[in-house]
């Protein structure tokens, strides 16, 4: 416990050293304060936006995004990899499209989608889709092909019906291989949000940070990016709060129990 | 009628190219109420002939016979004790015991009443919350236990339920599975490779020769009187007699797998 204690410090000791290097940086102009910005206009320009709330209407639309495109690319890469994962036949039809998509570097779908679903929301949230769908479909695929197969003998001679493997074996146990992909599918359905509204938009995180870069306002896309983590810390830590209520099962990986 | 009748069963694997007889034309009987235990050295194929015992794995010639009804797909009137960790990690002990019983649909308050109750014949009071990883391996060997039996199977099958305990927890898991069989003499068909466990334990002892296609070589009545306590039952004059006539036959079997593995390996 005091461990953790003293690591959490060092951490909190380690982003104010950032910022003060930073700073003294770019105030004794060492680093052009007109390329690097300045911490203290920055941090301002997010007090700003919060106290005056002008931040709220982009903040809301990226969010909303980012929210749709990790439910519904979750949920997607969850159906198709348990249905692949269980199907031999349409996992070998399938495999080249597959891997033609993954290894496809999807951002450059944003102008097409763009072209079919109009500035709005849906493009973006197509977007975020394309890029969480594969993180999570890879994680059940792969876990769904390694499930213990004592503990399936087991549920058969118990006598589970197909549908009930797939119900109390499968499913349960692609959960745990869930998680481990929703981590990097949070950043991944943030990095379509935005980067679907920096490619063209009216509103959102994304677009406010195009428009400074516009003016080379470099404090304003500063503080964008860092709403942006602060925002994709929290979901984040929300994926980690799900995970230990829905995974209580499992050893902790701290190593007290065994096996 | 016998419980289960093995008939000149043949499994065989194709392996990296290959093909490998692991059992062929091998005969097991397994009457009711007997205990029958099948011992022969690692790799000889005991577990094979027990999934297909199991309707886990189709032979590839020869019938499998249940109360003298040919087997198609799962055994339905079999239990299974796996070697190897089999419990549901992401349910705890209650849940684990109860699996069998939600799987029919019985009402949750019933199937936990009756789960807890077969906790506490294997000794587990107490220990209904926890996950299969917070408990020791004898616990974990108990659940599992626990969960085989409570859906009331008329013949058991056993894969060296217990060879992963240490020797203590493993006399004690050994006599309180021979007072549960006491209970109701159920069939079991219980593998090993320790010859001491398996006359112990059982009526009648079958030794398995050493692969590839291997077969039955031996059978020996075990005519030690019961109740037995594993760990006494061991130093009777019967036993010792038992165990150097056994140990005859199954050490050839034992030296040949032993020669064919350095063969392998050179
Ligand atoms: N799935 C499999 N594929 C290929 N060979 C197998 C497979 N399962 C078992 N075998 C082979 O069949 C033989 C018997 O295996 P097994 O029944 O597990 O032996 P035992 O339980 O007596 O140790 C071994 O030589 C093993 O290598
Ligand atoms: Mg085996």
């Amino acid at each position: 416990m005091r461990n953790g204690r003293l690591l959490w410090v060092a951490q909190a000791a380690l982003l104010v050293g950032m910022f003060v290097l930073w700073h003294v940086l770019t105030r004794t102009e060492v680093l052009p304060p007109f390329f690097f910005g300045e911490p203290l206009v920055v941090l301002d320009r997010i007090r700003e936006w919060f106290v005056t709330g002008s931040i709220y209407p982009h903040l809301g639309v990226t969010l909303l995004e980012t929210a749709m495109a990790f439910v519904i690319g979750t949920a997607g890469g969850l159906a198709v990899g348990l249905w692949l994962g269980l199907s031999d036949t349409a996992a070998r039809l399938l495999d080249p499209y597959i891997k033609a998509f993954n290894a496809m570097p999807r951002v450059i779908l944003a102008p097409i989608f763009a072209v079919w679903f109009g500035l709005g929301m849906a493009s973006k949230v197509l977007l975020g889709v394309t890029l969480v769908f594969f993180i999570v479909f890879f994680s059940v695929f792969h876990g769904v092909r390694e499930v213990n197969p004592t503990v399936l003998a087991n549920a058969r001679m118990l006598g589970a019906t197909r549908s009930q493997l797939l119900r109390h074996v499968y499913l349960p146990s692609a959960t745990a291989w869930v998680f481990a992909s929703l981590h990097s599918a949070v950043g991944m359905a943030f990095v379509g949000a935005v980067i679907g509204e920096y490619l063209g938009s009216a509103r959102g995180v994304g677009y406010l940070i195009l428009q400074a870069e516009g003016v080379f306002d470099i404090n304003t896309v500063f503080a964008g990016v860092l709403v942006l983590t602060l925002f994709a810390l929290a979901l984040d830590k929300l994926v980690t709060i799900a995970e230990r209520r829905l995974l209580r099962w499992r050893p902790s990986r701290d190593g007290q129990s065994s096996q | 009628m016998s419980a289960l009748q093995l008939d000149a069963i043949t499994c065989r694997f194709t392996a990296r190219g290959g093909m490998h007889v692991a059992v062929e034309n091998a005969s097991v009987v397994v009457g009711e109420g007997e205990f029958v235990s099948l011992v022969g050295p690692t790799g000889c194929g005991k577990s094979t002939l027990l999934n297909a015992a199991a309707g886990l794995r189709r032979p590839d010639a020869g019938t499998v016979r249940v109360f003298g009804q040919p087997l198609s797909g799962r055994n339905e009137h079999a239990g299974y004790l796996f070697q190897g960790e089999a419990l549901l990690p992401w349910r705890n002990a209650r849940d684990n015991v109860a699996f069998g019983l939600d799987l029919r649909r019985t009402a949750p308050d019933a199937s936990r009443a009756k789960a807890d109750d077969w906790l506490k014949r294997v000794g587990l009071t107490g220990h209904g919350d926890k996950y299969p990883h917070e408990l020791s391996g004898g616990m974990r060997k108990r659940v599992a236990l626990a969960q085989t039996l409570i859906v009331g199977p008329k013949i058991l099958l056993m894969d060296e339920p217990f060879s992963a305990l240490d020797v203590q927890t493993r006399v004690l898991m050994e006599n309180e599975l021979l007072a549960l069989w006491q209970q109701d003499r159920k069939s079991v068909l219980f593998v090993t490779h320790d010859l001491e466990e398996a006359i112990a334990l059982s009526d009648r002892v079958v030794v398995l020769g050493a692969g590839p296609a291997s077969r039955p070589v031996g059978e020996f009545a075990i005519d030690l009187p019961r109740p037995r306590d594993v760990a006494e039952v061991r130093l009777t004059p019967g036993f010792l007699d038992l165990h150097r006539r056994i140990w005859e036959c199954l050490r050839e079997q034992v030296m040949k797998a032993h020669h064919d593995g350095l063969k392998a390996d050179a």
